[in-house]
């Protein structure tokens, strides 16, 4: 998954973040037709076109997708170009509809884009529809085998293009490539970071509750290109991406001796981290992915502990006598938000990485457990226990606290990279009961299932691929 | 794995057995099963071994209140039996399965059920059995027997197990 490169947009520039791009190439705008739709110079006034994102009040905002048309129709791994072109869109369509911001015009209000009108959009047309934002763009394959994939955002009234960028992908990361496009439209349109080209890893599920069959799985973040990483025969629990997304830190019970492991994606191979008689759990990395951060359990007190990454000997970061586990970092890797049952019940408490100025900021009724830092830092995401288990947010300093999920047992929130969505598990009662993976908008509304193989545990939502 | 399940099992039907309200009317075994019947009285059963213990003690199990790792007295009762038989064997080793029902969060639970396996092991080292004996695991939520959402079957899973080791 190295082989993926930002091409420069032509008139929005688009900063590569890429350390290896394949081919610095400029990607040229398909031969447009005669007149070349004027194109916006970086100095004009900002269009007034932006979807609310404060959530709830206003409707989501009617957007065209079509499918994007190719220059011609070539045989790739992936399929042929103009049914990629078609499946993009597909993508872009999921991804946004998805996110609730916006309602994708349905396939009967399209009409198909010919090649030199990708640059050239038929406003008058969009305008009937209805449509205030419109996404076009195209497929082409190159000589070497890549894929060149463009994507321009238009406001349909004005008749102005906000923004393109173009990718050039490998045919198997060709949906990295709407995802992509889907997230300069999302990030044009709200101003909220983008989040769609992103991956979860989790604990898929199977068998009878009394037995049940847990593998570690990754996926694309809409469920696609689904793998399991491990075959099911230890109990694992709880994974948590690298930071540079080329390792899983995960809890094993191998030959029942339960224990922290890192697996390395690349390889396949699974890494005891903590050589120890004791119960050690609930592993997190550091920001920077030189620590993990991890739960001991001595002599029935549960502290929490750090290990530099490649092993070695821990430190200890909390001696109350207690529970305390469940430690997520800060962005900055300043701070650790954690739980302790130190007063009685679970509360949520920040301190120092350190393990300094422990303090306690969790204060209504109820357990609070399984805080999860923000990739933005201005909340903490958390499993509050009032009978039911509910995911619900607070600022770092304990104030406004909000339920967002009204499941029987909504559990483990963890964040979406831009820090506005929340995946969780959601479990059912009885005999039959099962866990699938959910989502929430920040705002408390747009709560849907995740797709996965089998039924699904313990999510946790990768850094935006870069 | 498999064996540890295999343990479990026999463990859940003993102890089924052994706490059910009303005395059990006899009910012969399904087919396939007599060799799980604790009261057959099989000759077949070695000294020392986990099946002896299992005939022998109260239960192999004992039993917690939500969120709360202290032994009651009908939990110290049943250590006392099995104390009684783990002294009788002195080499024997066991593990101890810490339990939680469903109402705790994952990663609480693992930790609640190091403290109740290690709640059952402190207590047999009090009655004289040797520390060093008894490793301790715990499982969480991840393995209930009982597998309802109500206070009974939560009741159930809430539970350290006493697993001989040979």
């Amino acid at each position: 998954m190295t082989r993926f490169a930002w091409i420069a947009g032509l008139a929005l520039i688009a900063v590569p973040v890429a350390a290896a791009p394949v081919a610095a190439q400029t990607v040229p705008a398909p031969a447009p037709a005669a007149d070349q739709q004027a194109a916006p110079a970086p100095g004009q006034a900002p269009p007034a076109l932006e979807v609310s994102v404060t959530g709830g009040v206003s409707a989501p905002m009617p957007i065209a997708i079509p499918a994007m048309p190719t220059n011609a129709v070539i045989s790739t791994p992936a399929g042929t170009t103009d049914d990629l072109g078609r499946k993009l869109s597909e993508i872009i369509t999921s991804d946004l509809k998805g996110s609730g911001l916006f309602q994708p015009l349905s396939p009967a209000q399209l009409r198909s884009v010919i090649f030199p009108e990708v640059t050239a959009p038929a406003f008058d047309y969009w305008n009937g529809t209805g449509a205030q934002a419109l996404v076009q763009g195209f497929i082409r394959a190159n000589g070497d085998g890549s894929l060149t994939v463009g994507c321009y955002l238009y406001d349909v009234f004005s008749k102005i293009e906000l923004a393109r960028q173009g990718f050039v992908v490998p045919p198997a990361d060709w949906r990295r490539a709407g995802h992509k496009c889907a997230d300069m439209v999302y990030t044009r349109l709200t101003g909220e970071g983008p989040y769609f080209d992103s991956r979860i890893v989790y604990v898929s599920e199977t068998g009878p509750k009394a037995k049940r069959i847990k593998r570690l799985a990754i996926m694309d973040q809409d469920g696609a290109n689904h793998r399991f990483l491990t075959n099911g025969q230890s109990i694992v629990l709880t994974p948590r991406f690298a930071p540079n997304q080329q390792s899983i830190v995960y809890m094993s019970y191998v030959n029942d001796r339960p224990a922290i492991y890192v697996y390395d994606i690349g390889s396949g191979r699974q890494r005891l981290v903590v050589q120890n008689e004791n119960l050690t759990f609930a592993p997190r990395f550091s920001p920077d992915g030189r620590y993990i951060l991890f739960s001991m359990a001595v002599g029935g007190n549960t502290d929490i502990y750090r290990v530099a990454a490649t092993g070695g000997a821990a430190q200890r970061l909390t001696t109350s006598p207690g529970i305390d586990t469940g430690g997520s970092y800060s962005p900055d890797g300043s701070k650790i938000v954690f739980e302790s049952d130190r007063s009685g019940g679970q509360q949520l408490y920040v301190m120092n990485a350190d393990g300094s100025n422990q303090r306690r900021i969790s204060h209504g009724g109820g357990r609070y457990a399984t805080p999860e830092w923000s990739p933005r830092g201005d909340l903490i995401a958390f499993t509050k226990l009032a009978g039911d288990f509910k995911i619900a947010v607070m600022t770092p300093s304990g104030d406004n606290e909000r339920i967002l999920t009204n499941g029987w047992q909504d559990e483990q929130p963890t964040w979406s990279p831009n820090g506005r969505v929340l995946m969780f598990f959601r479990s059912s009662g009885g005999g039959n009961g099962r866990a699938d993976l959910w989502s929430v908008d920040l705002t408390g509304v747009n709560v849907r299932r995740v797709p996965t193989v089998l039924d699904g545990s313990d999510p946790a939502w990768g850094p935006l691929r870069p | 794995m498999a064996k540890l399940t295999t343990s479990l099992l026999i463990g859940t039907a003993l102890f089924t057995a052994a706490c059910a309200k009303k005395p059990p009317a006899v009910i012969p075994p399904p087919p396939g099963q007599s060799v799980v019947d604790p009261n057959a009285g099989q000759p077949s059963i070695a000294p020392g071994s986990r099946a002896d213990f299992e005939r022998s003690v109260t239960s192999n199990t004992v039993n917690f209140a939500l969120d709360s790792f202290s032994l009651d007295d009908r939990a110290r009762a049943i250590l006392d039996s099995q104390a009684q038989w783990l002294t009788r064997y002195p080499n024997v080793p066991v593990s101890l399965e810490g339990h939680c029902d469903e109402r705790g969060t994952r990663e609480y639970n693992l930790a609640l059920g190091d403290r109740r396996a290690l709640a059952a092991k402190n207590y047999l080292a009090a009655r004289g059995v040797a520390p060093g004996r008894i490793s301790t695991i715990s499982y969480g939520k991840e393995r209930p027997i009982a597998l309802g959402s109500d206070e009974a079957s939560w009741a159930q899973n809430r539970r350290a197990v006493t697993i001989v080791l040979n």
